[in-house]
């Protein structure tokens, strides 16, 4: 009883003072790009540990589920794995010369080793954004393990994102499909710098991501090359696979050229990536 | 103080679904949204500051780990729990549509306002398409969890103040 006429301040007051308090934060963090508050680490100790919690017992049930499906999932699964070994080896042989023509374009540019020699710290994806406008999430790694702002998250061989957030134990990650990514690019084969922009749309609707302002006068850009980050990038190291380009058409100007790629990574299903310590 | 105690308990472990069980049950790469579920009906069981401080809290988490600027999704949050708050007086608990209703369009002006700040001062003009892929399917899937989770946060409630209740007849 003692408590209520102790202090009772009009809610509407509340409210215009916690509006402004937002307010000032939203221009704050907005203009000086405060990246580590106290709150960060706190709310790492208590949200942490239960999400990667939840995330095992997830795991271990998927486990439990697909060993009861598989017994049935194997039977069909055989007769489609025969007739895709015969489809797989015809594949395999253009593979080959295909790979042959990879080994010697990583020789041309030098990344082959450069992609190999960064050191790479393993996390497990957490969490996902939990709203459904844009395509973030949670690692469970974090400074402890050397993670910074800004380095390069890959998995499947490709490019996952970057990291935009740290705190002791977790790290958030703007994949290369949200809504407000950008990443300088290039062709491979033709070095042709592009940019790639993620999208909400154009994921929903096609599964893939558009390019665009690729500087290719000679036109040697064609359907299937893979585009792979540039060097001229400030925060992505060069030579990280993206993806391959799925259609490519000029632009109204006669000087560039716009297209779409696909992304070799399933953001879908991603539940470990690789973080590269390596910062450009 | 146990008030307080469970009320954030109830956030942590929805913020912790939302971001791991609900995303894996996601339809179409849509989810509910838990906390705002959870504002709207502190909003309307427990009266405008009740709401306003639930929203800051929810919207202090998700600006933690996924806002780009701090404090957007808190104003967001707590603005959703003021007004939510105004309905208290025709709140009644036996009555489920009332609720229904409120926390769908709490989601619905959320998603809206989330499009207008974020996406179209981006030069996103493309509203129908985000209306009918985001807006539309996260204000369905939020009405149908709703009907689940709303049972549970009334019985939180009134556990609650059948405690509150208690421990105040025991001092007079």
């Amino acid at each position: 009883m003692k408590k209520k006429s102790k202090f009772n301040l009009p809610g509407k007051y509340v409210l215009l003072a916690l509006t402004v308090l937002c307010l000032t934060l939203i221009v704050i963090t907005y203009k000086f790009d405060i990246s580590s508050t106290p709150l960060q680490t706190v709310s790492g100790y208590i949200f942490i540990p239960v999400q990667r919690g939840i995330n095992n017992l997830g795991l271990w049930f998927s486990d439990k589920a697909d060993n009861l499906n598989d017994i049935k999932a194997l039977q069909e699964e055989n007769d489609k794995l025969k007739s895709k070994i015969e489809e797989l080896t015809t594949q395999n042989s253009l593979l080959e010369s295909e790979h042959y023509e990879y080994k010697r374009l990583l020789k041309l540019y030098d990344l082959g080793e450069q992609y190999a020699n960064y050191d790479k710290v393993a996390a497990r994806v957490i969490g996902k954004d939990s709203g459904n406008w844009f395509s973030t999430f949670i690692i469970d790694r974090g400074s402890d393990n050397g993670l910074k702002e800004n380095m390069n998250v890959i998995s499947d061989g490709g490019l996952v994102g970057i990291i935009t957030k740290v705190g002791k134990n977790w790290a958030t990650v703007k994949s290369i499909i949200d809504d407000t990514s950008n990443v300088s690019a290039m062709d491979l084969k033709t070095s042709d710098t592009c940019v790639i922009e993620g999208g909400l749309e154009q994921m929903n609707k096609n599964q893939d991501m558009i390019f665009t302002k690729m500087h290719d006068s000679d036109s040697n850009s064609q359907i299937s090359d893979q585009i792979v980050t540039s060097n001229i990038s400030d925060k992505y190291l060069p030579g990280i696979l993206i993806g391959y380009i799925t259609s490519i058409k000029d632009d109204d100007n006669g000087l560039t050229k716009t297209g779409t790629i696909t992304p070799v990574v399933d953001f879908e299903h991603m539940q470990e990536v690789l973080v590269i310590t390596a910062l450009k | 103080m146990k008030k307080f105690l469970i009320f954030f308990l109830t956030v942590f472990v929805c913020f912790a679904l939302q971001c791991t069980v609900f995303k894996a049950l996601s339809f179409a790469n849509i989810s509910p949204d838990l906390l705002l579920i959870i504002t709207s009906c502190v909003g309307f069981m427990k009266g405008k500051k009740q709401g306003m401080y639930a929203g800051l809290l929810c919207g202090i988490i998700v600006d933690i780990f996924f806002g780009n600027v701090f404090g957007f999704y808190s104003l967001l949050y707590m603005y959703i729990g003021y007004v939510n708050g105004f309905f208290n007086k025709i709140f009644y608990p036996e009555d489920i549509k009332l609720p229904m209703i409120l926390i769908g369009a709490s989601d619905l002006s959320y998603n809206f306002l989330i499009y207008f700040f974020l996406f179209l001062f981006r030069g996103r003009t493309d509203f129908v398409f985000y209306l009918l892929h985001t807006i539309i399917p996260s204000f369905i899937y939020t009405i149908l969890v709703t009907i689940i989770l709303y049972r549970i946060l009334l019985r939180i409630n009134e556990y609650l103040e059948n405690s509150e209740r208690r421990s105040n007849s025991k001092f007079v």
